[in-house]
């Protein structure tokens, strides 16, 4: 079939037969829970659809449905993910294995519907899994991935994946849905008593009260091993995932040609493809190039990022997200484990395009950078800046 | 009429509890699970009750209790009943229990959008007329002229009137008491329990340091709240307000306790003057007026309620 990424999300839930859908409308995200609603009133899918009144609430009613032993979805974007910033934290502080997609939208002001991905990474350290979509297909293949990550017994936390406003979450693309016995078969009924948070009458218990600083640290430890765990069973549920439905799945991130690459462009979202492009038309130009796609971004993929660009000259990490006074997210983070490497590139912010033109000429000025012996730490360019906000042209970098 | 020897002996709401030396909330949380019974399942936004339930690992409360954010007890109800209905377990009750301020303030809009659904559990507010566990500043359900912290004498504004905006909503069913008359309150909670949708029930509960009056006297002052007429018990429902408990023989103002009974008996209103104090009486007799209409011609949905 042909379907836009937000329905694809939408057909992914169903596949996984979440129970509980609590959501407030969103642009670019609406069309997901629209869906939803949809198949839950023509009983297509067997549960309950909670029309919330704001955000907070959305998150706020998965939060308590999943701790009644349901499985709970929501989705978001931009605005909205901020308003629920909160129970972001309460669902993946309170281990909470639900899944929520997140449309990447810029956040205003100025108001911008167009796509980045700051609203996700903003919400980071909450705890959750998080991970960031390609493709269409691979939105719907997450959707039922994620559900499985998060109830695995050795996670238990939340998952949010994203994709990017309209260049996913609009766009019409080939989409394969999985038979559901297959389906079914990857994922099974959620068993609440494996669930960390469970109100039971039989087995009474209060969970998040006043907590003293004696226990802190282990409640937090506890959360930090689930996260580590999970590299692991992202792994594994890609693998299966992949061997279910005959398409090859990228776990924690994927690598394309960087296996000799001098230059490595580290990338997450819909743009990966032209990244891959471009790393294609600087190869048949003489220069190795290569793109290691981050699909999560929590747990930090370090060691798959050391893996891809062991051999690489330099790296050029492309953020569509940027934390004022420090740089580029993901360069950040990235150069937590590569280093002064890493050289910052932050392009497509409000949704500009970015064009697999310019990853080459990143990947070749980050080339350049490193060949020159500039230290690469502290190399950030505003790719295709212009000199004021009314300026035609200015393309190409600093 | 539930009795006293109808209430189950065992304690879910445990002794040993985090609460304040003569806590009336404690007292109210007590008794309404004494009528729940242990197939319950309660959410507890910030407020007193997230407090005395005591330090992790032990927990003061029986039921299945899970906090949540300050904001969030009916939308997390509403998950809560949502989820239970789906696996067949439509007949445990589901209980928020919240503080005024996670009510009449910060809560409400939650609670509004969860009302307006139609979402079967029953709302709590305790309503001890401020934000006590963070030290005595004003709520919107804190009553004209009580002093606190943010309102050093006393509050100007009168209190916020949330039972006639859940009238409003026009839910199945919502209930004023107080936690000096423990038999009215249990009557309403077993009415709430047999009726679906969103049940509404408005507790006040005396608050020896925050109303600054001694401990052992909190009895007292919910009783003198009901007997001056300051707080009306009441119950709403298919449109009809009806008065209860002692509230019923309240309408002729000759029976009711003068005001100044009830303030006197408490620090927080001990700037006002006789002067403001008539004046307060004043704005009671106003309200038990318009409570007086709306017992005569049962008007319901939409029309303020009897509240200050």
């Amino acid at each position: 079939m042909i379907a836009t990424g937000n329905h694809a999300v939408a057909y992914g839930v169903r596949s996984a037969r979440a129970e509980v859908v609590a959501a407030y409308p969103i642009t670019p995200q609406t069309q997901i829970v629209e869906k939803l609603s949809e198949f839950m009133a023509s009983g297509e899918m067997r549960g309950r659809y909670i029309r919330v009144e704001s955000e907070h609430s959305a998150l706020s009613a998965c939060y308590g449905a999943a701790a009644c032993g349901a499985r709970a979805f929501t989705a978001t974007s931009s605005q909205g993910l901020l308003y629920m910033n909160e129970m972001v934290f309460w669902t993946g502080l309170g281990r909470i294995p639900m899944v929520m997609a997140v449309v990447n939208r810029t956040l205003a002001p100025p108001w911008s519907i167009w796509n980045e991905h700051t609203d996700q990474l903003a919400q980071r350290d909450a705890g959750w899994i998080s991970m960031i979509c390609e493709s269409v297909q691979e939105a719907y293949d997450t959707s039922i991935m994620a559900f499985r990550v998060a109830e695995d017994a050795e996670v238990m936390q939340p998952v949010m994946f994203g994709l990017d406003a309209f260049s996913l979450s609009h766009t019409a693309e080939r989409l394969d849905l999985m038979p559901q016995e297959d389906a079914d078969a990857f994922l099974p009924r959620l068993d609440p008593s494996m669930l960390p948070v469970l109100m039971d009458t039989r087995s009474p218990a209060t969970y998040g009260n006043l907590t003293g600083p004696d226990a802190m640290m282990e409640v937090r430890s506890a959360i930090r091993d689930a996260l580590e765990r999970s590299k692991r069973v992202i792994e594994e549920a890609a693998g299966a995932f992949g061997r279910a439905s005959g398409r090859r799945q990228a776990g924690l991130v994927e690598d394309y040609r960087c296996g000799d690459a001098e230059v490595v462009i580290v990338v997450a979202g819909a743009s990966s493809g032209d990244a891959k492009d471009a790393a294609d038309a600087l190869r048949d130009q003489g220069t190795r190039a290569g793109v290691l796609r981050m699909k999560a971004v929590r747990p930090f993929p370090s060691e798959a990022i050391v893996r891809a660009v062991g051999g690489a000259k330099a790296v050029a990490v492309v953020d569509r997200d940027y934390s004022f006074g420090m740089g580029g997210i993901l360069a950040t983070e990235a150069a937590s484990v590569v280093g002064g490497r890493a050289a910052r590139y932050v392009a497509g912010l409000g949704g500009r395009d970015i064009r697999p033109e310019d990853f080459m000429g990143m990947a070749a000025d980050a080339l350049r950078a490193a060949e020159s012996g500039d230290p690469a730490q502290g190399h950030e360019v505003w790719w295709g800046l212009r000199r004021s906000p009314s300026a035609p042209g200015g393309q190409g970098g600093a | 009429m539930v009795t006293l020897k109808e209430l189950r002996q065992d304690e879910l709401f445990l002794p040993g509890n985090a609460s304040c030396p003569g806590c009336m909330l404690s007292l109210a949380i007590r008794m309404a699970l004494k009528v729940l019974g242990p197939n319950t399942v309660m959410t507890v936004p910030a407020c007193c009750s997230a407090v005395i339930q005591g330090y992790y690992p032990r927990s003061s409360s029986a039921v299945p209790t899970l906090n949540t954010a300050f904001a969030a007890a009916a939308a997390t109800a509403s998950g809560m009943s949502a989820a239970l209905e789906l696996s067949g377990r439509g007949e445990t009750s589901v209980v928020a229990w919240a503080g005024d301020g996670g009510t009449a303030d910060i809560g409400i809009q939650g609670l509004s959008g969860a009302a307006e659904r139609g979402e079967n559990f029953i709302y709590v507010c305790y309503d001890n007329e401020a934000y006590m566990n963070t030290g005595t500043q004003s709520s919107s359900a804190t009553p004209a002229g009580a002093a606190t912290t943010t309102a050093i004498r006393g509050k100007a504004e009168p209190k916020k009137d949330v039972p006639a905006i859940m009238a409003a909503h026009g839910v199945p069913y919502v209930a004023t008491a107080c936690a000096a008359f423990p038999l009215d309150l249990a009557d309403k909670i077993k009415k709430a329990m047999s009726i679906r949708g969103l049940k509404y029930i408005h507790i006040l509960t005396p608050c020896p340091p925050g109303w600054r009056y001694p401990t052992e006297r909190g009895v007292d002052v919910g009783r003198m709240a009901v007997m001056t007429g300051s707080w009306i018990l009441y119950e709403w429902q298919g449109g009809r307000y009806t008065l209860t408990g002692p509230s019923r023989g309240l309408l002729d103002r000759s029976r009711r306790r003068p005001l100044a009974d009830y303030l006197r008996m408490q620090g927080r209103f001990g700037q006002l003057g006789d002067a403001e104090v008539a004046r307060l009486q004043d704005e009671l007799d106003a309200r038990w007026a318009g409570m007086a209409r709306r017992l005569e011609g049962g008007a319901g949905r939409g029309e303020a309620g009897p509240g200050e």
